[in-house]
């Protein structure tokens, strides 16, 4: 099998690599480029943990193709703090103790603040029906919903 | 495995016809999980995501052409599709997570050949169209034609789906999806039921169609249902002889997700209640 070369953008950085034809943006993320902030739960686009946006649309890193990331921008987890400032989101799920094991954490994280860009005040059943694609089995769901509840108030404080 | 961008519909026709066991790639929510699960191994995967007009929503002849990477999110995100097939629009946005609908596709959809695909059963109400590029060049088909069985389509090894026209909606119409699953979100179809309707100006149903999924290896359209609507205001009759017909035309199988029992059951309530929200749609009063 003959490796693809690929130019994108991982977090505002050019970023090139090799991959494997079928390896998983998931893979080439944690494996190759040691972007481990990015989880692997099920690797069949079930769980969330491996959420990334591609071109600012939240998606599964297992369900993505590394070649297929040739031009276009990824973020991920390593992405959403601004050095050693927390997203709203961040900081309130620590606050608020919306985690326990953290395995779904980054994705969650990933997911609630590409919610929060696209809808700045989402009712709680929106906020349940955005995350559902994020399996928690530890935390359970509620202290997370409130934690981005409170993210998004703060962060719609900071707007005003 | 390789992995090529085709550069237009001919070339991945091209690349098809050459490879041994190759498959397309638009969204991949289905066939990165096949490949994962070792139910596929292509040697050649051909990604149509770079074709001209693959990630475009068209109107066309008074409807919608969409392309076939044109995913659930952007599909939700058009004002103008929404408004003139809500039920379509709301079919797709019921596959899968946020995340599966930022990547999945109505052409996938209906390509994986899933007998409980949700989008299906709308797109035969709607009497969508599909767009095939293939050894003979272009043409169009009726969407029951590309329906064959479990995981099988009519489509042949190098024939590409390259876009679904949704037509005109006519006067006073809607359409609408429901389907049954025993959580709120994220779940495959234990059944699913599609109305697309006309009234004319008192309220009477003038045309109606109505297709089900997950409860026959294919979904199907039901015309006895239809019949059952129209001439109607959807009196309790009505519904009742449509849910009988919906049911009558049922032939599931038992697995872990429902009974044959309760799909052909629930399947009547669910084009009962579809029907009552296509009629809304199209500015009836019940």
């Amino acid at each position: 099998m003959s490796k693809v070369h690929v130019s994108t953008s991982i977090n505002g950085d050019e970023v090139e690599f090799l991959c494997e034809p079928n390896e998983t943006l998931l893979d080439v993320l944690r494996d190759r480029l040691n972007l481990t902030g990015v989880k692997e739960g099920c690797g069949t686009g079930d769980c969330g943990a491996c959420s990334v946006t591609l071109d600012g649309r939240l998606v599964c890193a297992c369900l993505v193709l590394g070649a297929e990331a040739e031009g276009h921008a990824i973020e991920t987890i390593e992405g959403v703090a601004v050095e050693d400032e927390l997203h709203p989101v961040q900081r309130h799920i620590l606050e608020q103790a919306a985690l326990q094991c953290g395995i779904c954490t980054p994705g969650i994280v990933v997911a609630a603040k590409a919610l929060l860009e696209k809808n700045a005040d989402p009712s709680e059943s929106e906020i349940r029906y955005w995350l559902a694609g994020n399996l928690c089995r530890c935390t359970g769901y509620d202290k997370i919903i409130r934690a981005v509840q409170s993210a998004a108030a703060e962060m719609r404080g900071a707007q005003a | 495995m390789r992995y090529v961008r085709a550069k237009d519909s001919q070339d991945a026709v091209s690349l098809m016809a050459a490879a041994m066991d190759p498959m397309l790639l638009a969204g991949g929510t289905d066939l990165l999980v096949k490949m994962k699960l070792g139910r596929a191994a292509p040697d050649l995967v051909v990604d149509l995501k770079q074709i001209a007009g693959m990630r475009d929503i068209s109107p066309e002849a008074g409807g919608f052409r969409i392309g076939a990477a044109v995913t659930g999110a952007e599909m939700g995100e058009s004002d103008a599709l929404m408004a003139a097939w809500p039920g379509v629009v709301d079919a797709v946005e019921l596959i899968g997570s946020t995340q599966v609908q930022g990547r999945a596709t109505m052409v996938g959809n209906l390509c994986n050949g899933s007998p409980a695909a949700d989008s299906v059963p709308a797109l035969l109400t709607a009497e969508a169209m599909v767009r095939i590029t293939g050894a003979n060049g272009e043409r169009d088909m009726p969407v029951a034609e590309l329906l064959k069985g479990p995981g099988e389509t009519t489509l042949q090894k190098s024939d590409i789906v390259t876009s679904i026209w949704l037509p005109a909606r006519p006067e006073r119409a809607g359409d609408a999806y429901l389907r049954f699953i025993p959580r709120t979100e994220m779940d495959i179809a234990v059944a699913g039921a599609a109305v697309s309707l006309s009234l004319d100006e008192s309220g009477t149903v003038l045309a109606a169609r109505v297709a089900l999924g997950a409860v026959a290896p294919t979904a199907i359209l039901v015309p006895e249902a239809a019949k059952a609507l129209i001439g109607s205001r959807l009196e309790a009759p009505a519904l009742e002889a449509c849910a009988a017909a919906c049911s009558a035309a049922s032939s599931p199988i038992d697995d872990r997700r429902g009974t044959a029992e309760f799909r052909i059951k629930v399947v009547g309530v669910l084009a009962a209640r579809a029907a009552k929200i296509a009629y809304n749609r199209a500015g009836g009063s019940l």
